[in-house]
């Protein structure tokens, strides 16, 4: 069922963008680039968090390394894509090592404050710097720039970003069915038993924070290159917050469960703030009784399950 | 370097360091005896900010304001507890993140329903509105000198009411084993109710009185919270003097180094270099201390005796 939905929500936007664009509303087309880009990073997300139960409060942090890997070169009208992408995921890998291999000899909520805090140190330290700009951000004027793919058009634009969302999903789908993946997972269910196994998890907890930081960081890149603005306020920790829901929403640990939550989120977004300017308080509240009585999320809702 | 304005930016690291500690040691309790992760901690504040300005506004006085803004902040808080907080303490902690992330953004959208999208300005008595000569020819607002010397008072008002009376005894005893607690005939619902609604007070003191200088704004708890959870993590979870010694040392580093750092940089670097990257570090000193002191201590300075 929830394989199902999934890929049907694939099918949809896969097809989705011409057809907006057919019907005169390049509007969705925005929007869906958007989600499919928010869509990838809780992906990357919940390889550690569905996977690992590794409560990562500072998964935003990626998404603004990724976008100022652009924004940066950008600024010294260096426009090469690939040397972009390497940034990205280079200095999301190398920043996701070096405070994980901290945040990772904590437990629970230890960990969460953590992470947060060290997502928060990023923000703190963009802000401070006034040559990109500090609290205003930066406007990227040319997009990356790839090899017979032209990012400026919207609709390639698209695309590149729903390859990287199938990448993301392909990746973390393989690496939880491996047997890598099972050690993450066994270490979630029951420490001491991996330990007694003879697994030194550690070193698989620290791979998977880090390859999930990695990933976020190419999202954060196309993220940056939709928007062609980039600032802190990408990684503020309620950004952070909102991935977590995201990945909650849809189920943790389902493969589709992020894509589905993205999707969600996005869509109460747009329906809500269209609606009234207080959008935050419904969406709060809904947020309060998801916890309360849907804790599968809406893959657990299509599996019959509940609470 | 003047050594007027190194006691003064001593002073101002002071009343940082008891503004702290008024969040961390709610903060920190709450953790300690419910095992609860706040992230709406901020909230109150915030909440406390906004009850102070409209009552300063109403009676004319700001002292008649803060007394009568303190009980109603607890019972913003006791109404939390009951309504949202107490269905979760069994879940897990992602659970409490996300729930109260929920409660923020409700939080957020009522106090711009109630008070509109701009700040409140609190007009200071004439009494508390002057500068001080302190010795060695040091003039210092009289107003920061009030919140030093209040924030003091309450830190010592908070320790002989955990170590000297019965509630405190009784808060003591639900933290170490809140089963046995019970079973020794504590009501431990209403303990936990209490404990919440005394960290709402002393949340909504500390933005009472921050409010005359900042103002108080939308959002103005979630980017010290962050800083409050570095305090309760460096001085170990549920640890009220590590809160104490965390809260003081990170308010005096934080003052410090955002005033001193550059200075100190000259020394060993250009000029200029010394001026671009002073800000940046400053920003992230206290989360490289933070790391600095988890990479020896995971549990913090003052670790809570093990269970």
């Amino acid at each position: 069922m929830n394989r199902t939905v999934g890929w049907l929500l694939l099918a949809a936007l896969a097809a989705g963008p011409p057809l907006a664009l057919a019907a005169g509303q390049p509007f969705y087309v925005d929007i869906l680039t958007r989600l499919v880009c928010l869509a990838a990073a809780a992906t990357s997300l919940n390889l550690i968090l569905g996977h690992g139960g590794m409560i990562s409060f500072g998964h935003a942090a990626y998404i603004g390394i990724g976008a100022y890997a652009v924004g940066i070169p950008a600024y010294y009208e260096i426009y090469d894509g690939w040397l972009h992408i390497l940034l990205a995921v280079a200095f999301s890998a190398l920043f996701a090592l070096a405070t994980g291999a901290i945040a990772l000899r904590t437990r629970g909520v230890y960990f969460i404050m953590i992470t947060m805090a060290f997502a928060q140190m990023v923000f703190f330290a963009v802000v401070s710097i006034e040559e990109y700009g500090g609290d205003d951000g930066l406007v990227i004027d040319i997009r990356s720039e790839f090899p017979l793919i032209d990012l400026e058009d919207g609709l390639t634009l698209y695309y590149a970003c729903f390859a990287v969302l199938l990448g993301t999903l392909y990746l973390v789908h393989r690496v939880a069915r491996s047997r890598f993946g099972m050690v993450i997972e066994g270490a979630k269910g029951n420490e001491r038993r991996m330990a007694a196994l003879g697994f030194a998890f550690y070193r698989h907890r620290l791979a998977a924070y880090t390859l999930a930081g990695a990933l976020c960081g190419l999202s954060g890149a196309m993220l940056g290159n939709f928007t062609n603005f980039i600032s802190p306020e990408m990684m503020d920790w309620t950004r952070s917050g909102e991935l977590i829901f995201m990945v909650v929403l849809g189920g943790t640990g389902a493969l589709f469960g992020p894509l589905m939550g993205a999707a969600a989120f996005l869509l109460l977004e747009e329906l809500l703030s269209g609606w009234t300017i207080y959008w935050q308080l419904p969406f709060g509240l809904l947020l309060i009784l998801v916890v309360l009585f849907a804790r599968g999320g809406l893959a657990g809702l299509l599996e019959g399950r509940r609470g | 370097m003047d050594a007027g304005l190194v006691a003064a930016q001593l002073l101002n690291g002071l009343q940082l360091g008891v503004l702290l500690f008024l969040l961390a040691s709610g903060l920190t309790l709450i953790f300690g005896i419910m095992d609860f992760v706040n992230l709406a901690h901020g909230s109150l504040y915030m909440v406390g900010a906004y009850f102070c300005a409209t009552l300063t506004d109403v009676t004319g006085s700001f002292l008649l304001a803060v007394a009568l803004a303190l009980p109603a902040t607890a019972l913003v808080g006791a109404a939390v507890e009951l309504l949202v907080v107490r269905r979760l303490y069994r879940r897990d902690h992602l659970d409490h993140v996300l729930a109260t992330f929920g409660l923020i953004l409700c939080f957020d959208t009522l106090v711009q329903m109630i008070w509109g999208p701009e700040g409140m300005a609190i007009r200071l008595p004439a009494w508390a509105d002057g500068q001080q000569h302190l010795p060695g020819g040091l003039v210092f607002p009289t107003y920061r000198l009030l919140i030093i010397g209040a924030g003091l008072a309450v830190a010592a008002g908070l320790y002989v009411l955990v170590v000297r009376t019965r509630l405190g005894m009784r808060i003591r005893a639900g933290a170490s084993n809140p089963a046995m607690a019970g079973a020794l005939g504590i009501d431990i619902g209403l303990l936990f109710t209490l404990v919440f609604a005394l960290g709402a007070v002393m949340a909504g003191l500390a933005g009472m009185m921050i409010a005359p200088i900042t103002e108080a704004s939308i959002g103005m708890g979630n980017e010290i919270i962050i800083t409050a959870f570095v305090v309760v993590i460096v001085g170990g979870i549920g640890s009220i003097r590590g809160a104490f010694v965390a809260a003081l040392l990170i308010g005096l580093i934080d003052t410090m180094g955002r005033s001193f750092l550059d200075m100190g940089l000259k020394l060993v670097m250009s000029v200029q270099a010394a001026e671009t990257s002073a800000p940046a570090l400053s920003a992230m000193l206290i989360y490289i201390l933070m790391a600095a002191v988890l990479a020896f201590r995971p549990q913090g300075l003052f670790p809570p005796k093990a269970r």
